[in-house]
């Protein structure tokens, strides 16, 4: 695959790691906290941490969309599809995020409801639209990669005078979770683990640009570098952090410039900006509530909200009362200091928010990497 | 005297009609069907017997096998093949996997009231087709009708037969540590190309299912090395290359250790695979086998698989391993190491 292969090329690789290891300071300790599920995906995926040295140790943050969806939202798209008896359309992996009572949209569907996996909110848009008689909702979840389809599909069916459409909102915000990791007073009260920088994410960043990560740099003295979802991408990002920290420097450096510039899709921004306003706060399953990291959907535009047309109410619900999720996705713990994982919680039967989709780190280090914590004879 | 009237039945329309209730009940209309369509396409003796049921001859000095398989696929007809060849070759492997020579298949039909004859007809002369083509003749058959939306237009069942000459023992239990994991050909055909009919899905490709039957590839692989060195046949069906090397693991009790550069695939399939966010080594194949043999017996394997039309892609995809954890290991392309794990719930397009 032309693009793709030379992104995953074995002899590149191993060089790329022999630098690692020649570069990383073997007196000292690094951890990079990698924010995206895609990068958290790819490094376990292809077994990255084999290649790094004991003392790179890689943090999976909270960037992967569905594991953050918490209960409560849910609930909301099943209330809608179980009592109100609407069609709900959203993206394949909602489909197995736990809800209260043991429920999660693909139950529901067993018991009756009529829920459709899209690929596309325009694909909700054309269901309703061929099915006038029906109340179509689409629960729209992810970063800002998702979000200006979303505000795409919204403002066409303005356009299209569609009566029976709407979306049920839980867009986040990528950078105000970094800060509420960096910053928040929950985090000091956990406590957590020095963060000597981040690989910043890919498709987030094609959207937004880099510039909004410039304060992690200059006011928290994080370095940060934007990176591919590619093996390779990662590895190269880890080793330029490295330098970074080497050099005594924080800056947000691009390694993902076949993709990203400092602006971003000033066109993508300007649809998001026209159709949501930013919510001033909003629960992150693992995060708790984080101030400004949402978005909701602005009121021109309130028949096609969700919330606002159904009358709908945020109920916040607690996790598993064992569920280490909060202090994993901080990099306190490790998916094997809880004591759930792998026990009850694995990813056909997922407890907590980062077991939910192959992209949260338990889930990541269950169906990937749970060999690294048993000795295996070869034969 | 006057000639009796000679009796007339308006033939089946198989270009404009519909399966109707009638069809199923019993009566004429159903007596109809299966003469016009079912018989006049499967016709061989045992079927001529005009029984319920097939009387077959005994087989001499061997054991039998016997498999069955339920055929429920939406769409009906995609690229590469159908429901009915698929029902087919479906059964026809899974016999083939005990190392046994499939002899006989049966078929039995649930029809949605409103399918379309002219599809049926597609449906069952590719079935034809098929098993003519397979050597492997429908002996026995049966056929309901349920009510429109009770059924997904046809959902076809099929058993098969085989025999398996005394002290030939293949099966998922008996993967030794140290065997070599042979694999057949590209993985990932056919779920990709029923993939990209699905409503929404839709994606324009030249990937065909890989849709085949095994059984010659089989017969070939075991003449070229003594009895007993191959351990374990599977067909990796749904769940693809990954379940079925864990259900292998599982059965044996022992791990394996494979080597991603090594598996075959199609540059499309992975294409398709790494747009749609899907790993490759959970989706359906049709046409492929794994073969988990001695470690000496492998290259003589291999070669007989690559002179076979339906191995020509053969390779050695990696060995087995003793760990009680069961665990299949891969090397990746770039180096580090994970675990291929069962299939977690349907495999579902990511959105990061």
């Amino acid at each position: 695959m032309k693009y793709i292969d030379e992104f995953r090329d074995g002899a590149l690789a191993r060089n790329i790691a022999a630098n690692i290891r020649g570069e990383a300071e073997p007196s000292r300790h690094y951890s990079f906290m990698e924010f995206c599920g895609g990068h958290t995906h790819a490094i376990a995926r292809y077994g990255v941490a084999d290649l790094l040295p004991p003392n790179v140790r890689m943090i999976h943050g909270p960037g992967c969309p569905v594991c953050v969806l918490p209960i409560g939202r849910v609930d909301m798209g099943l209330r809608l599809a179980l009592d109100a008896g609407v069609m709900l359309c959203t993206y394949g992996d909602v489909m197995r995020v736990p809800a209260s009572d043991c429920m999660s949209l693909i139950r529901a569907k067993a018991r009756g409801a009529d829920i459709r996996i899209v690929y596309s909110p325009l694909d909700a848009l054309k269901l309703a639209a061929d099915n006038p008689q029906r109340e179509v909702v689409f629960l729209a979840i992810g970063f800002e990669t998702t979000t200006p389809p979303t505000a795409l599909a919204i403002q066409q069916a303005a356009c299209e005078g569609l009566k029976n459409f709407s979306v049920l909102c839980c867009h986040v915000l990528t950078p105000a979770a970094i800060t509420h990791i960096l910053e928040s007073p929950e985090v000091r009260e956990y406590g957590t683990v020095d963060i000597d920088g981040f690989v910043g994410p890919a498709h987030v960043s094609i959207v937004i640009g880099s510039g909004p990560y410039e304060g992690f740099a200059t006011i928290h003295r994080k370095p940060v570098v934007i990176a591919g979802f590619e093996p390779l991408d990662v590895m190269q990002a880890i080793l330029m952090l490295v330098r970074q920290v080497n050099d005594g420097r924080s800056e947000v450096e691009n390694e993902f410039t076949r993709a990203v510039n400092r602006e971003g899709n000033a066109l993508a921004q300007a649809v998001m900006a026209r159709v949501f306003d930013v919510r001033a706060s909003f629960e992150w399953r693992g995060l708790g509530e984080v101030p400004v990291s949402a978005l909701k959907i602005r009121p021109e535009y309130a028949v096609f909200d969700a919330e606002h047309r159904f009358d709908l109410n945020y109920r916040a619900v607690p996790d598993h009362k064992q569920c280490e999720c909060g202090a994993i996705l901080r990099g306190v713990k490790k998916p094997t200091d809880c004591k759930l994982f792998g026990t009850i919680c694995t990813p056909d039967n997922p407890m907590g928010s980062c077991m939910v989709s192959s992209e949260g780190s338990c889930a990541a280090h269950y169906s990937y990497g749970r060999f690294r914590d048993i000795a295996v004879v070869a034969a | 005297m006057d000639t009796p009237k000679r009796h007339y039945a308006r033939p089946l329309d198989l270009k404009r009609g519909h399966i109707d209730m009638n069809h199923g009940a019993g009566g004429r209309l159903s007596m109809q069907l299966v003469e016009e369509l079912f018989a006049r396409a499967f016709d061989n003796e045992y079927l001529r017997q005009g029984n319920d049921g097939a009387l077959l001859p005994p087989p001499v000095g061997q054991r039998l096998v016997m498999a069955t398989d339920a055929h429920v696929i939406s769409p009906l007809f995609f690229p590469g093949g159908d429901i009915g060849c698929l029902a087919v070759h479906g059964t026809i492997n899974d016999v083939a996997m005990l190392g046994a020579i499939p002899l006989y298949l049966s078929a039995s039909f649930i029809l949605e009231e409103g399918l379309l004859l002219s599809d049926l007809k597609r449906i069952v002369d590719s079935m034809a087709g098929a098993a003519l083509d397979a050597g492997v003749p429908i002996v026995t058959g049966d056929t309901k009708v349920v009510e429109q939306g009770k059924g997904d237009g046809v959902f076809i069942s099929t058993t098969g037969i085989g025999v398996v000459p005394e002290g030939r023992v293949i099966g998922g239990a008996y993967a030794q540590p140290g065997d070599a994991v042979l694999l057949s050909g590209t993985i990932g055909e056919h779920g990709v190309a029923v993939l990209s009919l699905r409503a929404s899905l839709e994606f324009e490709t030249t990937i065909r299912s890989d849709t085949a039957a095994l059984h010659t590839l089989v017969t070939e692989m075991l003449a070229a090395v003594p009895a007993g060195a191959i351990h374990v046949l599977r067909d990796p069906t749904r769940g693809g290359l990954a379940t079925t090397l864990n259900e292998i693991a599982r059965q044996s009790n022992v791990g394996m250790m494979l080597q991603e550069s090594a598996i075959p695939i199609l540059p499309q399939v992975d294409a398709a695979c790494e747009l749609l966010g899907l790993d490759p080594l959970y989706i359906a194949n049709e046409g492929k086998l794994v073969a988990i043999v001695a470690p000496a017996a492998a290259p003589a394997v291999l070669a007989a698989m690559r002179a076979h039309p339906l191995g020509q892609a053969a390779a050695c995809i990696g060995r087995v391993t003793d760990d009680s954890n069961r665990f299949i290991q891969m090397d990746t392309r770039v180096g580090g190491k994970r675990v291929v794990d069962w299939l977690s719930g349907e495999p579902m397009p990511r959105i990061c």
